[in-house]
């Protein structure tokens, strides 16, 4: 039988976790990666990965996770693989932990676990606070073994810009661009796995590492690939507000016991530790008595914005409210929190163990991303797969924290295999498609490279980029009017004029990172637009998507996923309905047990 | 120019076989800025303080909060992470080198793939049978992985090489971070039964041997890893494995 030749874009959960799968089926993989990737981001999760492990005597089953995730994603994701990916969670956690994981433990030597929101279990697998970095690590280790016996072959430093479709529409590699000497090659493939990562660049500052454009999906978006529920973006409630990046404070900190306040008095200049009690306004727990400090993120990032913006109840100095452990032994602290309060010392000052922490919601995550089937993590496009944050098949219209660990994992698991079983039965391996096909598609990228590397103009591609996240977090995020979308959409179009007369202001052919931030800057464009009409269409609120103008969430109208197809340079919107067959909808509220 | 600025240098070439330069820019203060803001800036207008049109600085970035490794560069002299380097606690003019001990790729841009080799050479990872489901992991105490995670933060970053006067074009040493990987996957109760395999390659050209105890690495670890802690504990284990195989023969 013919080897089949499988390649894998993006090295942080999702796409390691597919790429060991497909090794262990002792298929040869090319693992692309901007970064090396052990620096995906990945490393940024903090707080845990969910399994209903049930090591606390609560009752807690994975029907249980199911419910609280579909309920916490507000109905709008398809049921089928949320149900299947909660069954699966245990024994993820095993498979992490017999890695070599350094999961913190119980005085018995057992998986200890904490709660996190829009649950009332203690539900998350933890290693201190850096968790997402201790899994990617595991992984990053088992790859590096299968590296080691010649199973994968890493291309790491190379960005991609397009997949090689043949006369039929079927996917037959990928083109790339080495990010050292601007070469651009295409390269051969009988399936491809995308696993590229979350678009927080499109937001300017968020809690994203640099690398999450969403350009490869862009790319693709603009080769048919649909992209789903673009529309619905999570903004964390509790991020340090930076001048190049916001940091997230994990939601552990609130799983551990921390506390969201402001001063009942607002301009109250106090020092946050001579407010006495009963002149703090703990409002989460005011408003939300069963889940408390533990709500969902979209509902804890609207209760700061209204205490902030509505109310005129945030800090003194700049939108904030206190998030705040200082009254949980120090001891506890360290042992479960450490990485991110020693983010909050480095990057503020202050230190958290003694007094609040001042925090901010944040752009923090994409529950849309490329449309995927309900078994095989397969696109529209044959040949192409997509797992991890890229895609939007888990979340629905708002996503549980320590979810998308989870959802990543599972979503390589299933990604890897399946492509090998496509390839398998391909009648055609990419070997037999003529050299014609590959050439056309290198040659139009490198006239796009080409074109940015001789444009001439007066724009700066780090100034559009800013103002592209200006705008879309101002508009498209937490809250939305239709007009100020419209807006927006205006000011995407003129930025993609004023793209058009970009200078580069290096010209040269070796290590040119302002040539590569330009083309995903293009891309960026193009995906900001997807998400601000997905916006703009969507009339009603459902999960993070919240328009003050369509205050309730209309299952008549809207209990349907959004499709967006890019048509002769038009984006068009279509809509599917959500697959609801096994937990009926209800009305989402969190003041009392769900 | 506003009241307040910033004077950052960087030392640039655009490509490894170039003689270096120095250029000098002087960007707008805002609170709260770090290296990684200042690079950005010069990037949005990359001209030099005497007016001259330059070009943007190349880089390595990515989670900007201290977690993945790519930042490293010599800051004001000291290896150590761009993003967490803030303005506000560094002397000006900021002076910005790429790291010295590895091949310079462009500007502050190094090529490290070295310590993702030398974790290949040593078989740094738990060599598990599969992932179809095996059941649980073994059973580890709290203290085992208090001391363990710690070990796991190492982020490749680099640092501790760089600052290691036996790191240097005459040897091959692996540096602090990879001995320090060793002694956490001997440490694990799976990859405990796979010591001898990372010993020997510990033992070999490059290995353990050639650290001279100067005990700078963990001056500069960001994550504050106890580095010496795990030279220490890894050269007592190579010290009892040489001894063991020249007694018995055989490990």
């Amino acid at each position: 039988m013919r080897q089949p030749k499988i390649i894998i874009v993006g090295g942080g959960l999702a796409g390691l976790m597919a790429t060991i799968r497909v090794a262990e089926l002792g298929v040869p993989v090319d693992l692309f990666s901007i970064v090396p990737v052990k620096r995906s981001h990945s490393v940024c999760a903090q707080g845990g990965i969910n399994a209903a492990k049930n090591l606390k005597g609560e009752g807690d089953s994975p029907w249980k996770h199911f419910d609280d995730t579909i309920y916490g994603g507000d109905f709008l994701a398809n049921q089928s693989l949320v149900k299947s990916m909660c069954e699966a969670a245990p024994a993820i956690i095993d498979l992490l932990d017999r890695m070599g994981v350094m999961f913190n433990r119980t005085p018995e030597g057992l998986l200890d676990f904490r709660r996190f929101g829009g649950t009332l279990y203690h539900r998350t697998a933890f290693a201190g606070a850096t968790t997402g970095q201790q899994l990617l690590y595991a992984l990053d280790e088992q790859v590096r073994r299968h590296e080691s016996i010649d199973r994968v072959k890493k291309f790491e430093g190379w960005t991609f810009l397009s997949a090689v479709l043949d006369d039929s529409g079927v996917a037959r590699g990928i083109c790339a661009m080495n990010l050292r000497t601007t070469e651009v090659q295409t390269f051969p493939a009988d399936a491809v796995i995308f696993c590229t990562g979350g678009i927080g660049a499109i937001f300017g500052r968020s809690t994203n590492s640099v690398v999450c454009t969403g350009s490869a999906q862009s790319a693709l978006f603009q080769q048919g690939a649909w992209y789903a529920n673009g529309e619905f973006i999570q903004v964390h409630p509790t991020a340090i507000p930076g001048e190049d990046k916001c940091r997230l404070m994990s939601e552990s900190a609130r799983g551990e016991g921390g506390r969201v306040w402001v001063p009942k008095k607002p301009g109250d200049t106090r020092p946050a530790k001579d407010i006495p009690q009963n002149e703090r306004f703990y409002f989460l727990e005011e408003w939300y008595p069963k889940y408390g400090n533990l709500v969902p993120r979209d509902v804890a990032t609207r209760a700061i914005h209204k205490i902030v913006f509505e109310m005129k109840m945030g800090l003194p100095g700049g939108p904030a409210v206190y998030l705040d452990v200082s009254h949980i032994p120090r001891e506890v602290l360290n042992r479960k929190l450490e990485g991110i309060l020693e983010i909050y010392e480095k990057f503020v000052g202050p230190d958290p163990r003694e007094e609040p922490m001042k925090v901010f919601p944040a752009m923090h995550y994409t529950m849309g991303g490329l449309w995927v089937d309900n078994e095989q993590q397969a696109t529209n496009i044959p040949g192409i797969h997509a797992a991890g944050e890229c895609e939007y098949q888990y979340h629905g219209a708002n996503r549980l924290g320590a979810n998308s660990l989870v959802s990543c994992i599972y979503g390589g698991m299933i990604a890897g295999p399946a492509a090998v079983r496509y390839a398998r039965n391909l009648e055609k391996g990419c070997d037999s498609i003529p050299a014609g096909v590959f050439e056309r598609e290198r040659v139009r990228q490198q006239d796009i490279t080409d074109g940015l590397l001789h444009q001439q103009g007066n724009e700066n591609p780090i100034t559009i980029w800013r103002e592209l996240g200006e705008v879309m977090t101002e508009n498209v995020t937490v809250i939305r009017y239709n007009a100020n979308i419209k807006k927006t959409l205006g000011k995407l179009a003129e930025l993609s004029e004023r793209y058009k007369k970009i200078n580069l202001q290096d010209r040269t052919q070796w290590s040119n990172q302002t040539l590569n931030f330009t083309r995903e800057l293009g891309n960026m464009l193009v995906l900001a637009q997807v998400i601000a009409l997905g916006a703009l269409e969507r009339n009603e609120t459902r999960g993070a998507h919240y328009k003050p103008e369509f205050p309730e969430r209309d299952d008549a109208n809207w209990l349907k996923t959004t499709i967006a197809r890019y048509d002769l340079g038009k984006i068009c919107l279509e809509y599917q309905p959500v697959d609801t067959s096994l937990i009926p909808p209800r009305e989402r509220k969190y003041t009392a047990a769900s | 120019m506003p009241d307040k600025t910033v004077i950052v240098r960087i030392k640039r070439r655009q490509r490894p076989d170039e003689p270096a330069r120095w250029e000098e820019f002087e960007l707008r203060y805002r609170p709260h800025m770090n290296v990684i803001t200042c690079l950005r800036d010069i990037a949005e207008r990359p001209v030099t303080r005497d007016g001259r049109e330059s070009s943007p600085a190349s880089y390595e970035a990515n989670c900007l909060e201290e977690v993945c490794g790519a930042c490293a560069m010599l800051i004001n002299g000291e290896p150590r992470q761009a993003c967490s380097a803030l303005v506000d606690n560094l002397e000006q003019p900021i002076c910005l080198e790429p790291l010295s001990k590895f091949p310079l790729v462009r500007d502050l841009v190094v090529d490290r793939s070295k310590m993702f080799e030398d974790l290949k050479r040593t078989h740094c990872w738990i060599p598990i049978d599969g992932t179809y489901d095996l059941g649980e992991g073994p059973r580890m105490s709290p203290a085992t992985q208090e001391t363990g995670y710690p070990l796991a933060r190492c982020m490749s970053c680099g640092n501790c090489l760089e600052i290691c006067p036996k790191v240097n074009e005459h040897t091959q040493f692996v540096g602090a971070a990879i001995i320090s990987q060793v002694r956490l996957f001997n440490m694990h109760p799976t990859g405990k039964l796979h010591s001898a395999e990372r010993l020997e390659a510990l033992m070999g050209p490059g290995g353990i041997q050639d650290c001279d105890n100067s005990q700078n690495c963990v001056k500069v670890c960001p994550k504050g890893i106890p580095l010496t802690e795990s030279i220490a504990a890894m050269n007592g284990q190579v010290i009892r494995h040489a001894l063991k195989t020249w007694f018995t023969g055989h490990d």
